[in-house]
């Protein structure tokens, strides 16, 4: 590249560096606040979901998530599969069993309830999206089956670019968690007056969510270690990323074998690249003549 | 290029075949023994790549499709079946969704390879006009595709895209119900998009055909830009030489590949298409994928919504025409000393362009997109003039000198120079 077309690029870099920097801006003018990055056992490429967390977010979602939000495109029986929570078949049925689902129509032609079984969908709270809507004060739960996949922030440039050597995509989860933490009551000054269903929350895009503060400390009760103590406190902050957890993994249930399936095709092809390079080394030192190549 | 036929059928069967349908010859005459330039880099491996990815879209594809239902109220659904239930679905709709994405890559590289060296002059510019054909058929099937998964981006991206074409004077309307099956993009719109964008690569294939016919008439172009003046000094059978240099090329480039499916299968993708679409709620920034961010800037460059419709085709299709906008006599860019300054320029507006193409519709974005926009027009009037009086670098006198003089340090020591051209394609 001769000087000037070099320079010319620079330029070109520069331009695009000082065009970034009003990325942030714009997001601080929508009332976005960036959430703070967590540590996850589930990022990089060795990345797997920690067991024991996903059990105790499947509990907080179950327990507490559950009463307004749906999680259709979950089974039950997807708690059991390798990779997610691994509860043990007897524990999904059991799950199950204390579920009612409408079923039918029978041979009479009519609906009828019938305890929930493995195969089943979780169950929704509400019947349609006008009861939910009637139940949260004209606000809909959002379904939570991708929602890990369906939230995230602008990295801006050139963060997106480091993003494909660090593999950082845990924009989703890192909402999450901050958003479950990120409730201010009362909101801090300069809000104005908030109406009637109206929550402030610093990492809502706008700061005003409709959810009311979702869970406080010592809310769910987490299992016991041998000491008669939960392992984990039984905290917000916890439970937010217990349940974001949770969430990645049922929005991305094959995330496991995904990775380490790349890992076994990174292998493969790096050992059968490095094979075709040498061939192709072999095959281009000398000319169909047997002369010199070079 | 192609001069008779060295095909010597050796067994009975062989004979009888060749008599009646010589479809083995005409396979080793243009996959074995089809001469290659000695001289060609790794830009020219692309070729090969994009074959690959078109085939690999293909077969992902059309197992995809067993599996999928085009309705608006089961597409979104239907995806996360595959992505949950069927086995190694997850695979295959991620190596279709970032195959997308690569096959993008790879074009992008392939047609600034052949601006670089100056592929698309005679007697390449048939060749080169099948190869806008195909960009433009991927670029409907790529926008088609995005539509199937029926999120968020999916609803809106078409809404956008097809309102387009609103613009157009007297029959604009008719075109875009045309488009829509009806009034507003709903599912008849999911319908007839799946069709063709499982039709669209087939004819892709078709032109593909075309292409490397085309290609295999008037032969390779090459780093030096000299035509092949001695098929035994300046040029090496196809097999093995490029067969295998080809190989380790797609190799290489599936690592990448791969490495954004197992590793980062959600990075070129939008977040909001894990909404499922909704007509009523519309997302705050409407962003294409990126492979067609710079075309969309120059879109929104233009503050007429006709001007610019016809300022992102002309974007497109001025290159069909560079055959005859470069005046130039000289190829390759390693012997234009003004013309590579060009390129590298034009290589860098483009990616600007993507960059303000991913920006909202605000200032200091709007008056960028209008200045690099019109760097991008100027380019191709640069190139013009620039031919004119240009000076060029003496050329090697063959292909087998430009090789073997580089051991000299010779004139081929230019080469060196033209292995710096790596168009970078994340627009």
């Amino acid at each position: 590249m001769s000087t000037i077309s070099f320079r010319l690029a620079l330029t070109g870099l520069a331009t695009g560096l000082s065009l970034s920097l009003s990325v942030p801006s714009a997001q601080a003018a929508e009332g976005r606040v960036i959430p703070p990055q967590m540590s996850w056992s589930f990022s990089g490429p060795f990345g797997k979901f920690d067991r024991a967390q996903l059990q105790r977010g499947f509990k907080v979602v179950k327990e507490v998530c559950a009463n307004c939000h749906s999680m259709s495109l979950l089974r039950i029986r997807n708690l059991a599969q390798p990779g997610g929570p691994e509860f043990t078949p007897g524990q999904v049925n059991a799950l199950a069993a204390t579920y009612t689902v409408k079923d039918g129509p029978n041979d009479q032609g009519e609906m009828f309830d019938r305890p929930g079984r493995a195969a089943d969908p979780f169950p929704a709270p509400f019947p349609n999206e006008q009861a939910a809507r009637a139940a949260n004060g004209g606000a809909l739960p959002v379904d939570l089956s991708v929602i890990a996949k369906a939230r995230t922030y602008e990295r801006g440039f050139p963060q997106f670019i480091f993003d494909i050597f660090t593999q950082y995509q845990e924009q989703g989860p890192d909402y999450i968690h901050a958003l479950m933490t990120g409730y201010k009551d009362p909101p801090p000054e300069g809000t104005p007056p908030l109406l009637p269903g109206q929550y402030f929350n610093t990492y809502m895009p706008g700061h005003l969510i409709a959810m009311p503060k979702p869970i406080s400390d010592g809310q769910v009760e987490y299992p016991k270690g041998a000491d008669g103590k939960s392992p984990v406190p039984e905290t917000v902050d916890q439970y937010g990323k217990d349940v974001a957890a949770f969430l990645v993994w049922a929005a991305e249930p094959h995330m496991e074998a995904r990775k380490r399936t790349g890992l076994q095709v990174m292998v493969f092809l790096l050992i059968f690249g490095s094979l075709l390079y040498y061939t192709k080394k072999k095959v281009w030192a000398r000319m169909p003549d047997g002369s010199a190549a070079h | 290029m192609s001069g008779h036929s060295s095909y010597v059928p050796k067994t009975g069967i062989e004979r009888w075949l060749d008599a009646r349908l010589p479809i083995v010859r005409l396979m080793h005459d243009s996959a074995v023994s089809y001469p290659v330039p000695r001289n060609l880099n790794y830009f020219w491996t692309f070729g090969g790549i994009l074959v690959f990815m078109l085939v690999a879209q293909i077969v992902t594809g059309i197992i995809l499709a067993m599996h999928y239902t085009p309705h608006s109220t089961m597409a979104f659904n239907s995806v996360e079946h595959i992505m949950r239930d069927v086995n190694f679905g997850w695979l295959l709709r991620y190596l279709h969704a970032n195959g997308a994405s690569m096959f993008f890559v790879a074009v992008y590289v392939h047609i600034f390879r052949g601006l670089y060296y100056g592929s698309y002059k005679a007697p390449r510019e048939v060749l080169w006009i099948l190869g806008v054909i195909i960009f433009l058929l991927m670029m409907a099937t790529a926008f088609m595709g995005y539509v199937l998964p029926w999120g968020q981006m999916s609803f809106w991206g078409a809404t956008v895209i097809t309102n387009l074409f609103s613009a157009l004077p007297v029959i604009g309307e008719t075109i875009v119900t045309f488009l829509w099956g009806g009034y507003s993009v709903d599912n008849p719109t999911l319908n007839r998009f799946f069709s063709l964008h499982y039709l669209l690569p087939f004819m892709i294939f078709g032109v593909v055909i075309l292409h490397i016919w085309a290609l295999h008439v008037v032969g390779q172009n090459n780093p030096t830009g000299v035509e092949v003046k001695n098929v035994a000094k300046d040029t090496v059978p196809f097999t093995p030489y490029a067969t295998i240099k080809d190989i380790f090329g797609m190799v290489c480039f599936i690592f990448v590949f791969s490495y954004f499916v197992f590793y980062q299968p959600n990075f070129m993708g939008h977040a909001d298409n894990y909404i499922p679409a909704n007509p009523a709620v519309t997302p705050t920034h409407i962003v294409p994928e990126w492979y067609f961010l710079p075309f969309y800037a120059i879109l929104r460059a233009i503050p007429d919504k006709l001007g610019g419709v016809l300022a992102m085709g002309a974007a497109i299709v001025v290159l069909a025409f560079l055959p005859w906008i470069d005046t130039s006599k000289v190829k390759s860019m390693t012997y234009r000393p003004v013309a590579r300054v060009l390129f590298w320029a034009f290589l860098v507006t483009c990616i600007v362009l993507g960059y303000l193409g991913a920006m909202p519709a605000e200032e200091p974005f709007v008056t960028y997109s209008r200045i690099f926009t019109v760097l991008y027009f100027g380019f191709f009037v640069a190139l013009f003039v620039v031919g004119l009086f240009e000076k060029p670098k003496p050329l090697p006198s063959s292909i087998a000198d430009s090789v073997l003089g580089s051991l000299k340090g010779g004139s081929g020591a230019r080469l060196a120079t033209a292995t710096a051209a790596e168009p970078n394609a994340k627009g």
